[in-house]
């Protein structure tokens, strides 16, 4: 019996470890784990970053595309042409690009997609990207022709964003459970509540990628995450939940860590209509009595760059404005005993579920304690959060990541949920859009910069800081985010 | 006095003392964020370390302790308050459609899975200290309804109560003046044990995040927000749990003890 038993065990561990082996030698498959879920895989009609994070670059393209270095590249376009007065873009389209239903891309679709996201009803999410785009026309099979109603600088940029991938007018109406796009990879099965797996575009116009198959994951519970990266259930974490586990990963010679930037500004946000934080002295003695490093340090465990204003540190007009709205309690009382708060004001701090938000808002908490403002935590869900905060702008503070790239625009939208409301920035940023002079441009968006920073619009925390945790031999991984993305077509496996 | 009963007095009285001081004292204030000082293991300044905000961990079990207690003993409380009241009169007016309505509905919300619609009553109505007691306490209602029925059902056989009957009480009267202080007792001695159960489902709840709301510290949140440090800082973990562990343990014994003490039948049988 116990030979036998003996033996079993025996043949059992050679057919593993046999299949260990056939595995480490022909890996041309990933898993990828996401914290959140998708809620349909349409980057056209939902703000959800979870559906970039599939389908951007890999499913769908656009275009032009963001690299992983955040540059903004050709992508569907072939090149472009720009006249003079910036008014009329010409795309050149690459020929033979094919979508995954067999049928070809051509000018015809690329004016689908742009009509589709300026119509009336477009379902956009980031209609304000296309909003200058007065007609899109087609000259012939493989060129179109786009007239802005004004000179748009950023224009190039926001059609590489996950919004302005083209579609195809044939498969449109299931796209959100049937992607079809131009992309390296093909929407294979989506387990809802597990995984989504995608597979190779044998058809693709460009350099066939490496990987085969990949499979993205979701797990949303930290807990979970730590355990199945541990495992090695999974391959990559796109941008771990937990940062006080990386020393750990570090530490292990199985493991890389991957710290980089996100364009996330991480802020208190401030409900500017509500008094009392219609008082820019109010404001002001917020964002003197919060201490950034410490927010970074308990909430973050380090990862993370202060910021004094809405705009991402890497970014190359990019100001430090941090000392703007450097740490000082006394001044913060101050401050607030001239607004005639001299004993505090009590409000609400909704946490949406990151741990960002989470633990940053109890340390916020205790911070705007020691000046006397009572800050009562109401920890609320996503759905809760959109519903109260974001759209019905019940709130007086919040905590929340802003994770558009380059979205100072917000600013300049009285309507937005923090409701801040100033003609001199709305002024700027008109002026911005109409600029196309790079220098000009920069010295226009430090303005804007300071602008906000010295109204004291939020409370500006931190640069929210991308962490990816990933096998020893995986290559070609975005350490930084420039948008929602992880690109297969430059991943692969060390031997 | 038994083993039991000593073990759980002197393990409840440390919990409910440590609850009572910390009105008082606590070594740190349990809110102050130290970001510096986090995550220090057990030592001689922070007798239970810190957490990862740098507070004291004794200071914030101490407060842990009162949050549990209030929670757990206003829980018992509203089940006393409505449930004794109905097993009283369910057991008074024994087989007629007022006992039907109140027994059944008893049946009603036993049958749901407690836990569960705690954290159903307090994701609607809002997370938070007072919606917990409120759906911990309804769950006590029915389990002192039925006790009280059971035991004052065999009580109204007994010749006092006919006696009392004779002399002209009304049934109100009766069930006021003879049968609560007969069943009193059972009333102590399921409610410590429901005092311990309260304490556990508040734990659950905080856990969960629906509980007590930060800062104020609770020992399911404890719990919740040591998960991903257990690895490197198992102290986190470790004394919530600990806590928790010596508080519901405390009370079962106390319950236990106490029965074996006031139990009339098994006090007969010892003699």
């Amino acid at each position: 019996m116990t030979k036998f038993m003996f033996r079993t065990f025996a043949s059992t561990l050679a057919v593993g470890v046999g299949l260990l082996a056939t595995q480490a030698f022909a890996k041309s498959d990933i898993t990828i784990a996401m914290q959140l879920e998708p809620p349909h895989l349409d980057p056209t009609s939902a703000a959800a970053q979870a559906i970039d994070s599939v389908v951007y670059t890999n499913i769908f393209e656009g275009l032009t595309r963001f690299m992983g270095d955040g540059s903004v590249v050709p992508g569907l376009a072939e090149s472009w042409e720009i006249s003079d007065d910036g008014m009329v873009y010409t795309f050149r389209l690459r020929d033979g690009v094919t979508f995954h239903d067999g049928t070809t891309m051509d000018a015809e679709d690329v004016k689908f997609t742009l009509d589709r996201a300026t119509a009336e009803d477009s379902a956009n999410a980031q209609k304000a990207l296309f909003a200058g785009i007065e007609s899109v026309e087609v000259v012939d099979p493989l060129t179109v022709k786009v007239t802005l109603s004004e000179p748009n600088g950023n224009f190039l940029f926001n059609l590489a964003w996950g919004d302005a991938v083209i579609v195809a007018p044939d498969s449109i109406e299931n796209i959100k459970t049937n992607p079809v796009g131009t992309g390296a990879y093909t929407f294979g099965n989506w387990v809802q509540g597990d995984s989504i797996t995608l597979n190779r575009n044998r058809d693709y116009w460009g350099d066939q990628p490496t990987l085969e198959t990949a499979t993205f994951k979701f797990i949303s519970d930290p807990t979970a995450a730590f355990a199945a990266m541990m495992a090695e259930d999974v391959d990559v974490f796109d941008n771990f939940p937990a940062p006080e586990n990386l020393p750990q990963f570090d530490a292990d010679p199985r493991f890389q860590v991957l710290v980089g930037t996100t364009e996330g500004e991480t802020i208190l946000s401030t409900n500017n209509k509500q008094p009392p934080f219609d008082d820019i002295l109010v404001r002001q003695a917020m964002a003197h009595a919060i201490d950034r490093q410490a927010i970074i340090d308990g909430a973050m465990f380090g990862y993370g760059t202060p910021i004094g204003t809405h705009f991402a540190p890497h970014h190359p007009a990019y100001v430090d404005l941090t000392g703007e709205s450097a740490y000082d309690p006394e001044q913060a009382k101050a401050l607030l005993a001239e607004a005639g708060f001299e004993n505090g004001f009590e409000t609400t701090l909704h946490l949406p579920p990151p741990s960002y938000a989470r633990r940053g808002g109890e340390i916020v908490a205790a911070q705007l304690a020691e000046v006397g403002i009572t800050a009562e935590i109401i920890n609320v869900e996503w759905a809760q959060w959109l519903e109260s905060v974001f759209r019905g702008k019940d709130f007086g503070l919040t905590i929340v990541s802003h994770t558009e790239p380059m979205d100072i625009g917000i600013y300049a939208r009285p309507d937005y949920y923090f409701q801040y409301e100033s003609t001199d920035f709305q002024a700027l940023m008109d002026t911005l859009n109409a600029t196309t002079d790079p220098d000009e441009r920069t010295r226009l968006l430090g303005e804007a910069q300071r602008l906000i920073s010295t109204d004291y619009v939020n409370g500006y925390l931190f640069q929210l800081a991308k962490l990816g945790v990933a096998k020893a031999g995986v290559q070609g991984l975005w350490a930084n985010a420039p948008t929602a993305a992880i690109d297969l077509t430059q991943i692969s496996w060390s031997e | 006095m038994s083993r039991n009963l000593f073990l759980g007095t002197f393990l409840s009285s440390l919990v409910v003392l440590a609850a009572l001081i910390s009105f008082v004292w606590t070594p740190y204030d349990y809110s102050a964020l130290s970001i510096p000082e986090k995550l220090q293991p057990p030592n001689v300044e922070h007798w239970f370390g810190t957490d990862h905000f740098g507070r004291d961990m004794f200071s914030m079990i101490m407060v842990g302790a009162r949050t549990s207690i209030a929670v757990a003993l206003v829980a018992v409380g509203i089940g006393m308050a409505l449930g004794v009241p109905l097993g009283l009169t369910a057991a008074a007016r024994k087989g007629s459609w007022l006992d039907e309505v109140i027994m059944r509905g008893n049946d009603l919300v036993f049958a749901f899975p407690s836990l569960v619609i705690a954290i159903l009553i307090t994701a609607v109505f809002g997370a938070g200290a007072i919606n917990a007691i409120i759906a911990i306490g309804i769950f006590n209602i029915p389990v002192f309804a039925r006790i009280t029925r059971g035991a004052a059902l065999s009580l109204w056989e007994r010749e006092f109560i006919l006696a009392a009957r004779v002399s002209g009480k009304g049934a109100a009267r009766i069930s006021v003046e003879h049968i609560l202080p007969n069943v009193a007792n059972l009333l102590i001695v399921q409610g410590t044990i429901q005092f311990s159960l309260g304490i556990l489902a508040e734990a659950g709840l905080s856990y969960v995040g629906l509980g007590a709301q930060p800062p104020t510290p609770s020992w399911g949140r404890m719990l919740a927000d040591a998960q991903t440090m257990v690895s490197f800082a198992p102290h986190l973990a470790l004394i919530p749990g600990v806590a928790i562990i010596v508080t519901v343990l405390g009370l079962n014994l106390l319950g236990d003890g106490l029965r074996d003490w006031l139990d009339p039948r098994i006090r007969v049988a010892r003699a």
